[in-house]
């Protein structure tokens, strides 16, 4: 909409150096990029998938957990191990750059700032007042790049009695209620099988980013946005937390969670049942009368073809009868057949897929591209996660695994910020970098 | 719109999206983009066929009352948007629609493939004569895949997208287990806002509007962490655990009972030598260290400097001492409530979550301190509720979000802006 502001980012475009990803919807724009893990590396991966030149910035001192948790690890094989073989470090951070930097360092610091002052983002997700401490805070940025945009994510945010509590995935996933509402009903919680809200506080940090940038076309002026983790949590519980504010039903209680059934709008059958073999599971929800009358014809037995069953009420009413049966039938066919019969009924119907179901042998993942190769400098070619966008103008590209921990010192330090060899041999040997 | 959105710290600075127009084809798919781009500050047009959209009768309702203005699933996905009603069967109702995507900066919705290009109403259709448009489709399986069509819904997506397998009990012949929500919609909703603003971003610059894909199959299958990593890596299944990391190979348990029957999660266990020293005092504070007999192997994680999460199952006495570690915990939760235990816990340096229920968390004080959750007026009841905010500080971040529309009540407003 901003059009000269278009005109000028166009022109700061062109001189942006290579190397960074094919796609140009974000090639205008700079990540100086302090995060790590998931929560903060995932967010600048979906911006390098789509062009940004994202510089990771790592610690040089080879000292214990001073790098990234993921980091290190052992290659495909088992074979061989060290600093840059971690699988999902690779996965987490393919098309970004890495340089080493030593933060507490006072000759580090002014490294940062030349980097800071060249960047149009900074992204972190240390603890909540690291970057204070570190003589990084706002105040800090905006003195060396007035028109900074930096987001800051953390577990609980930088104010309020929590804001120092420690924070990992399964932590904002406790706390925010999201592990209470996976569950079955008189069982424990069953939480996640893994860190979601590390995805999705990383997908809301990209949005930060990029909410910021669009601002800063229109305005001008750089921003700090804070994001809190454990608050993205309680946003994603659904209808069901109004029912509690508004409706006063606390959701703890008696026969809650009963997250396979439960569900709005209510759907009976809904649920996850028992295939023939072991550990195999099938998913099916009936939308409507017309699905169950439909699913009813498929299974052809009498009690499904009760006509009484035909009225949602009555179905609801029969819930756990109805599993009972309806996972009778299940279990005596292969998930396959059940997923084929029920399809053809044109009923919603999914096998609960395994991971080599979903990546080996799933047509959809494979048409839409979602398991891209990539080469790694020491790992060598090995498969990634896609991005679930394509856009028909400026598609992501992910062709470059992770970075080998500060395999870009000569090009940004270099080529970029301008430092001589001699000076950049310097910083090394003095261990800056 | 963006010149009136008040702030945090009631700055002038325009709200984050002000300026932006989304017109929204209203849909389950999409919906959560919508409002995550409204309460940031962009004018959301939701449009909606008369009568209203179908969402409006998901349920709850207010006071259990169904009504398309009482339903709190359309209000939880419909906050701060504008409703207008077209007939899109209608030759009228769709040049409005044309109209209203004319003035769009991103046009977002959730239709199946087929059904707006049967109406001439398609991206292709109508993006021909506005170059600068962004128009984010969301579907189950991608548009680029049509002939992959079929019929869908959250839990479906869930367990074909493979956040199902890695969720549920040690106990296999229990269900794996899909979490209540609308975690579909709420993923592939993320990546609709992100594919939009990154067109936006790139049409700021070049003037060209695109089309943006979304698969919500997509978007599950890359939110399972580990899970896709561990097998794209080194072919590797994880196998569910009991609230914990899907694991190739079983783990120790992280989750235990409180006090008063709740639960509390402690992911990382002991790690640090001053782990084991908090524990070991907080096991004498309460006067339990004679029903900890093996409270020695704390001393022994303080005298080795603590325990690396690296060496567990490889260093049997590091194993055994992070293993009583934990068991002192465990006995210290049995003593204590679930919000006693999580913020001692935390107070004394260890990574620990308290199971909440999702209006628990909402009612806890940190996140009333910080001004989360925000008070929404409802004029029509002449009453106001508590909403979910947003999880974003700064003086560009809306500090208060507008209730759903109700059917159609912003329809004369709209279709007069644009005469």
């Amino acid at each position: 909409m901003n059009t000269a502001q278009g005109v000028m980012e166009a022109a700061q475009a062109a001189d942006v150096p290579q190397p960074r990803s094919g796609s140009n919807a974000l090639s205008h724009i700079r990540i100086c990029d302090l995060t790590g893990l998931l929560a903060g590396a995932g967010a600048t991966r979906f911006l390098a998938a789509f062009g940004a030149q994202v510089i990771r910035v790592e610690q040089p001192a080879h000292e214990k957990h001073r790098w990234d948790f993921l980091r290190g690890g052992f290659s495909p094989d088992g074979q061989r191990s060290g600093i840059n073989f971690g699988g999902n470090f690779n996965n987490h951070n393919v098309e970004k750059l890495s340089i080493t930097l030593d933060l507490k360092s006072a000759e580090g610091k002014e490294l940062l700032a030349k980097l800071v002052a060249v960047s149009d983002v900074v992204t972190e997700n240390f603890s909540a007042h690291v970057m204070e401490r570190l003589g990084y805070g706002y105040d800090w940025l905006r003195s060396v790049n007035e028109r900074i945009i930096y987001v800051s994510n953390s577990g609980f945010g930088k104010s309020g009695p929590y804001s120092d509590f420690k924070s990992v995935g399964q932590v904002v996933q406790a706390v925010s209620g999201l592990s209470f509402v996976s569950g079955l009903p008189d069982q424990p919680p069953a939480g996640w099988g893994f860190a979601y809200m590390d995805h999705h506080g990383a997908y809301m940090m990209a949005t930060a980013v990029l909410g910021a940038i669009i601002a800063r076309n229109r305005t001008g002026q750089g921003q700090w946005i804070d994001f809190s983790c454990t608050e993205a949590g309680i946003g994603l519980a659904g209808p069901e937390l109004l029912d509690s504010t508004v409706n006063g039903r606390p959701m703890r209680r008696p026969g809650k969670p009963n997250s396979n059934s439960d569900n709005f709008p209510p759907m009976v059958p809904h649920g996850v049942y028992p295939a023939a073999g072991s550990d195999n599971w099938v998913a099916i929800a009936c939308r409507s009368d017309a699905d169950w009358q439909r699913l009813a014809e498929a299974i052809g037995e009498s009690w499904a073809l009760d006509p009484v069953l035909g009225a949602f009420t009555e179905r609801m009413a029969r819930r756990e009868e109805i599993d009972g049966r309806l996972g009778a039938w299940t279990s005596g066919l292969q998930r396959e057949q059940v997923e084929a019969l029920v399809r053809s009924a044109g009923v919603p119907v999914a096998q609960v897929a395994r991971p080599e179901d979903r990546i080996e042998k799933d047509p959809r993942t494979r048409a839409w591209g979602l398991w891209p190769q990539v080469q790694h400098d020491e790992i060598g070619e090995v498969r990634v996660e896609g991005i679930p966008v394509h856009m028909s103008e400026t598609d992501w590209s992910i062709a470059r695994g992770a970075p080998c921990l500060g395999h870009d010192n000569d090009f940004v330090y270099g080529s970029l910020l301008g430092l001589s060899v001699d000076e950049i041999a310097g910083f090394k040997a003095r261990k800056v970098i | 719109m963006a010149d009136a959105t008040q702030t945090k710290t009631g700055a002038a600075m325009p709200a984050l999206l002000g300026g932006l127009r989304v017109v929204e084809l209203a849909s389950d798919r999409a919906a959560y983009a919508g409002k995550l781009m409204g309460d940031l500050g962009a004018d959301v047009i939701v449009v909606e066929a008369p009568g209203g959209h179908a969402s409006r009768g998901y349920g709850p309702f207010v006071d259990d009352k169904a009504d398309p203005d009482r339903c709190l699933w359309w209000w939880n996905y419909n906050t701060s948007k504008r409703s207008v009603v077209l007939d899109l069967a209608t030759e009228a109702g769709r040049a409005d629609f044309r109209r209203l995507a004319g003035s769009a900066d991103i046009v977002l919705e959730g239709e199946d493939p087929g059904v707006l290009d049967a109406l001439g109403i398609d991206h292709t259709q109508i993006r021909a004569d506005l170059p600068g448009l962004v128009w984010v489709s969301v579907t189950p399986n991608g548009r680029r895949c049509p002939e992959l069509h079929e019929p869908t819904t959250d839990l479906t997506i869930l367990a074909a997208g493979g956040l199902v397998w890695n969720c549920g009990y040690d106990d296999h012949s229990l269900p794996p287990v899909r979490p209540s929500g609308g975690h579909a919609q709420h993923t592939a909703s993320a990546f609709a806002v992100m594919g939009a603003l990154t067109a936006v971003v790139h049409r700021d610059v070049s003037g060209i509007g695109q089309h943006v894909d979304v698969s919500m199959l997509a978007a599950t299958n890359v939110t399972t962490e580990v899970s896709s990593v561990d097998f794209l890596y080194r072919r590797a299944t994880n196998q569910r655990q009991t609230g914990r990391h899907a694991s190739e190979h079983n783990t120790m348990g992280i989750q235990t009972m409180t006090g008063d029957g709740g639960y509390a999660s402690n992911p990382l266990g002991l790690t640090t030598a001053g782990n084991y020293q908090a524990v070991l005092d907080w096991l004498r504070e309460l006067g339990l260290e004679d029903q900890f007999p093996e409270a020695f192997f704390l001393q022994m994680g303080i005298d080795r400097g603590g325990v690396s999460l690296k060496v567990l199952g490889q260093d049997v006495e590091a194993t055994e001492i992070y293993r009583a570690g934990r068991e002192a915990l465990y006995l210290i939760a049995s003593q204590l409530t679930t919000p006693e235990f999580f913020v001692q816990a935390q107070q004394r340096g260890i990574a620990c979550g308290a199971v909440y229920a999702p209006d628990e968390a909402l009612a806890d004080a940190h996140f009333r301190f910080r001004g989360y959750p925000v008070e929404v007026e409802h004029p029509e009841l002449g009453r106001s509720f508590t909403y979910p905010g947003l999880p974003f500080a700064g003086e560009a971040i809306p500090q208060a979000i507008r209730r759903a529309p109700l059917v159609g009540e912003h329809t004369e407003e709209v279709l007069a802006e644009l005469e």
